[in-house]
C-alpha cells in the first residue's frame, strides 16, 4: 500500500484566491501544496502568437454555457496572467447592493471602509499603480477626449503594469512576455516558493472527501501538457485544511461533484452566479471626425488607427458610479483592447442587416480593425446563474486540446439585467457617436450567450445562509475546513473590474484561516509582510479586531 | 505524392469551403469555382486557409467535419425544398445554394435554440479564426507569407525577435477632466 501524501493545507488553483492565501500560510510556516490544473509558464513562454498551441491558448480557457460564456485563466497564476491588470477599487455603493434579495448581499462586516486595509495591503503587495494621461494608450486618450466632448469625465485607469517595461504589444493576454505585468507570477507566488509551498502545475482537482479524524483528501487527475483532454493519472493527497481557489467557473463545480462524499452543499454553491454585468460594443472609428472634432492627430500619419497598440484598458468612464442612482441603472464604461479571434467574431456591423456578426458586411468592419475602439461595460447584473449538472472532470466537456469547452453554467438575463446593459449601451452609443466620431454596436449574446472575462459569485459569501455560500470568514457553510478564496466568493457585480477586489478578499481571509489551522493543531502565525517585504500594509491591518490573537 | 481524394472528401471539403465563405466570404478563385460563392471582393476564410484550420487537430472539431458536411447538406436539401429552389446536382446541396441562401440556413443553425447549434457555432467560430488571428500558422511567419485576414486587419510585423513593441503608444496629453469622487490612489470612491 502507498502511504498517501499529507500537507497542511491544499489549494486549488493560484490565481489572485489561491496564490494571496498560498504566500501567507507558507510563510506563517503551514506547509502548502498548491494544485493548479494549467501548466507552468513564464515570461520565457509568452509568445506574441495566435497559434493554437501558443501560450494564448496554453493560459486561459474559454467556457461556453447556455446563455454565459466565461473566460478566465488555466495556468500557474491563473486569472492573473491573462488579465488586463486594471485594479480600480469597488465603488463604496457596490457593498450596499441588495440585488435580487431583498436586502444587503455583502456581509454587514464588509463594507468598503472595513475593506480599505485590504485594498491597502493588495496595493502594497502587487504593487498597483495610479497612472497619468502620458501613460495611456492611443485607444484610452481617444476613449477620454469622446467622454470630454460628451461633457464627461474620463480617468486613466490604476493598474497593476510596470509603465517603464511595458512595451505597448497588447500581448499581455497571451501572459507578458516582458514581465511588465504584475501578475502573481512576480510576487506572491515567488514569495511562496521561497518559503516552502509547493506548486503542482497540470493537477486537475476533481472532488474531495471527508476523513475520519475531520481532514480532507483531495482527488486530482494529472493532465496532459499539450492536450488537455488527456487525462494521465489519478492521484490523491490530504490536508487539514483546502482552500478552494479554482475561479468562479470552476470552484462550485468541484463543490457539486463532492457532494455524495461531503454531504448536502449550501444552497449558494452553483447558483447566484454573477457575469459582473459585462458586455462589450464595438465603435468603428472616424478618422476624419476624430481629427476634426477632437483635434487629435498621431506624429505618423494615422489619427488614431491603433486598437492593437497599448496594454488592454487605460481610461475608464466612472460618472454612472453614482450611488445615489438606483440599482441597475449604475455602470462604468472602459476602453479595452480585445484581441482577434474569440473577441473578433462577437463583434457586430454597426446598422447593417441581421445577422451582423458573420458575412460580407462583417467582413468589412474587419478590414477597419485597426480604427475599432472596445468600449468594455460593466453593470449590476441579477446574479441569475445557475450551474447544472457537472461534468464527468473538470469544471467543463473540453473540445479543443486547450480553450475551448462546454460547461454546464445557465444564464437566462433578467430584466433588470437587460435594463442596465441597455443604458449602458444607449450611453455608450451616445458618447462615442456624437457629431460622427464613430459607429457603434454591442457584442452579439446569440452567438455564444452573453460573456464573461470576471465571472463571480458562484459561492459567495454572505450573511444569510438561504443566499450565500460561505459565511462571512470564507469558510463554507456546513463543512468546517474548506474555504473559499476565489472571485466565486464576491457577492455580485463591481460594476468595475474585480481584480483588486478578489485580492483584497483572499487578503482579509487569511487570519481566519490561520486561526482554522491553529485549531487543527498546525503551528503557523499571521503576519507576513508584503511580498517584497514592505510591511506598511501589515501594520495597517494589524490593528483589526480580524487579525487581533494571532 | 499524396493519395487523390476520394468523392466523399471532395463533397467534404468544398461543402466546408462553402460554409467557411458564408462566414468571412471572398472572391472566386477561379470562374468556375462553386464553393466560393463570390459574395464579397478580396480573399475570405477559404483563401485564409480555414479548411487548414479544420483539420488541424488542436482545435477539437476535425473528427466531427464529415459529419457536419453531411449534416449541412441535409439540412440544404430541406431547405431548398421547404423554400421551392431547384438546386442543381452537379455539387453538393448547400454548395448549390445561392449566397443569400446559405446565408439564411447558416442564421438558422446557429441561431439561439437550434439543437446543433454548438457544433455550428464552434465551425463559424473556426472559420472565422482562419481570417482574422491565422490560428494555424505561426502570426508572424503568416504576416510574413502575407496571410490575406492578418493583413486586412492592419497587422505588421513584429521586430527582428518575433515581438511587437510600440515606443509610440498615446497622445501623451491629458484629454479630459478627472470625475470629481477619484481617491488619492486613482480608483472610485
Amino acid at each position: 500500500m502507498t502511504a498517501i501524501d499529507k500537507t497542511d493545507v491544499v489549494i486549488v488553483g493560484s490565481g489572485f484566491g489561491g496564490s494571496i492565501p498560498a504566500y501567507h500560510l507558507a510563510a506563517g510556516g503551514a506547509k502548502v501544496t498548491v494544485l493548479e490544473r494549467g501548466p507552468w509558464l513564464a515570461a520565457a513562454d509568452f509568445e506574441h502568437d495566435y497559434l493554437l498551441g501558443s501560450s494564448y491558448t496554453r493560459a486561459f480557457d474559454f467556457v461556453v454555457g447556455d446563455g454565459m460564456s466565461v473566460l478566465g485563466g488555466n495556468c500557474v497564476g491563473g486569472g492573473s496572467v491573462v488579465y488586463f491588470a486594471a485594479m480600480p477599487r469597488a465603488p463604496r455603493f457596490v457593498f450596499e447592493r441588495h440585488g435580487s434579495i431583498g436586502r444587503r448581499m455583502w456581509p454587514s462586516v464588509i463594507s468598503r471602509d472595513t475593506l480599505e486595509p485590504w485594498y491597502d495591503r493588495v496595493d502594497e503587495s502587487i504593487p498597483v499603480s495610479k497612472q497619468d494621461w502620458s501613460d495611456v494608450s492611443y485607444a484610452g486618450g481617444l476613449w477620454a477626449a469622446a467622454c470630454n466632448h460628451s461633457g464627461r469625465t474620463a480617468n486613466p485607469a490604476p493598474v497593476a503594469v510596470d509603465n517603464d517595461t511595458c512595451v505597448n504589444c497588447n500581448f499581455m493576454m497571451a501572459g507578458c512576455k516582458f514581465d511588465a505585468k504584475r501578475s502573481m507570477l512576480t510576487n506572491y507566488l515567488p514569495a511562496a516558493l521561497s518559503h516552502g509551498a509547493e506548486i503542482r502545475p497540470l493537477h486537475e482537482v476533481q472532488r474531495l472527501e471527508r476523513t475520519e479524524d475531520g481532514s480532507y483528501r483531495v482527488h486530482f487527475d494529472t493532465v496532459d501538457e499539450e492536450d488537455y483532454r488527456v487525462h494521465t493519472g489519478t492521484g490523491v493527497i490530504e490536508a487539514k485544511v483546502v482552500i478552494i481557489a479554482a475561479g468562479a467557473g470552476a470552484t462550485p463545480v468541484i463543490l457539486q461533484r463532492s457532494e455524495a462524499a461531503l454531504g448536502e452543499m449550501p444552497h449558494g454553491v452553483g447558483r447566484y452566479f454573477s457575469g459582473n454585468g459585462e458586455r462589450l460594443n464595438t465603435a468603428i472609428i472616424d478618422e476624419d471626425r476624430v481629427r476634426e472634432v477632437l483635434g487629435l492627430s498621431r506624429e505618423d500619419g494615422p489619427v488614431y488607427s491603433a486598437n492593437h497598440i497599448g496594454k488592454g484598458p487605460t481610461v475608464a468612464n466612472w460618472d454612472k458610479l453614482d450611488g445615489s442612482l438606483p440599482e441597475y441603472e449604475r455602470y462604468s464604461l472602459e476602453q479595452l483592447y480585445f484581441p482577434p479571434g474569440l473577441g473578433t467574431i462577437l463583434a457586430q456591423v454597426p446598422g447593417g442587416e441581421e445577422p451582423r456578426w458573420y458575412g460580407a458586411e462583417k467582413k468589412e468592419i474587419l478590414k477597419q480593425w485597426a480604427n475599432w475602439l472596445t468600449i468594455f461595460l460593466m453593470t449590476e447584473d441579477d446574479n441569475e446563474g445557475v450551474f447544472g449538472t457537472p461534468p464527468p472532470t473538470g469544471n467543463a466537456y473540453r473540445i479543443s486540446q486547450q480553450m475551448l469547452g462546454r460547461g454546464s453554467l445557465r444564464y437566462d438575463p433578467t430584466e433588470n439585467t437587460r435594463h442596465g446593459w441597455a443604458l449602458a449601451d444607449a450611453d455608450c452609443k451616445a458618447i462615442i457617436e456624437k457629431d460622427g466620431l464613430a459607429k457603434v454596436a454591442p457584442w452579439t449574446n446569440d452567438v455564444v450567450g452573453a460573456y464573461t472575462v470576471h465571472p463571480l459569485a458562484s459561492c459567495r459569501i454572505g450573511d444569510d445562509a438561504a443566499t450565500s455560500a460561505l459565511h462571512p470568514n470564507h469558510e463554507l457553510r456546513n463543512h468546517p475546513g474548506i474555504f473559499v478564496t476565489d472571485s466565486a466568493s464576491v457577492p455580485g457585480a463591481l460594476t468595475v473590474n474585480p481584480a483588486m477586489t478578489i485580492a483584497a478578499l483572499a487578503e482579509r481571509s487569511v487570519p481566519g484561516i490561520v486561526r482554522e489551522l491553529q485549531a487543527r493543531g498546525v503551528d503557523v502565525k499571521y503576519g507576513a509582510p508584503s511580498p517584497d517585504g514592505s510591511i506598511t500594509g501589515r501594520r495597517a491591518v494589524s490593528k483589526l479586531d480580524l487579525v487581533a490573537g494571532n | 505524392m499524396q493519395p487523390e481524394a476520394t468523392e466523399e472528401e471532395r463533397v467534404k471539403d468544398m461543402t466546408l469551403e462553402a460554409y467557411a465563405d458564408t462566414i468571412v466570404p471572398g472572391e472566386k478563385r477561379y470562374p468556375e469555382d462553386r464553393a466560393i460563392a463570390g459574395a464579397a471582393p478580396g480573399p475570405g476564410s477559404v483563401a485564409a486557409g480555414a479548411l487548414e484550420l479544420l483539420n488541424f487537430d488542436a482545435t477539437g472539431v476535425t473528427a466531427g467535419l464529415p459529419y457536419l458536411a453531411q449534416s449541412l447538406n441535409d439540412h440544404a436539401k430541406a431547405y431548398a425544398g421547404e423554400v421551392e429552389l431547384e438546386l442543381d446536382h452537379d455539387v453538393p446541396p448547400f454548395v448549390a445554394l445561392p449566397y443569400e441562401h446559405r446565408r439564411e440556413l447558416v442564421n438558422r443553425l446557429t441561431t439561439p435554440g437550434h439543437p446543433e447549434k454548438d457544433g455550428w457555432v464552434s465551425l463559424a467560430l473556426f472559420c472565422n479564426m482562419a481570417f482574422d488571428s491565422a490560428a494555424h500558422k505561426h502570426t508572424a511567419e503568416a504576416i510574413r507569407e502575407g496571410h490575406p485576414g492578418l493583413l486586412a486587419l492592419g497587422y505588421t510585423e513584429p521586430d527582428a525577435d518575433g515581438f511587437w513593441r510600440f515606443p509610440k503608444y498615446g497622445y501623451g496629453r491629458k484629454l479630459a477632466e478627472l470625475h470629481p469622487d477619484t481617491t488619492p490612489s486613482g480608483s472610485p470612491a
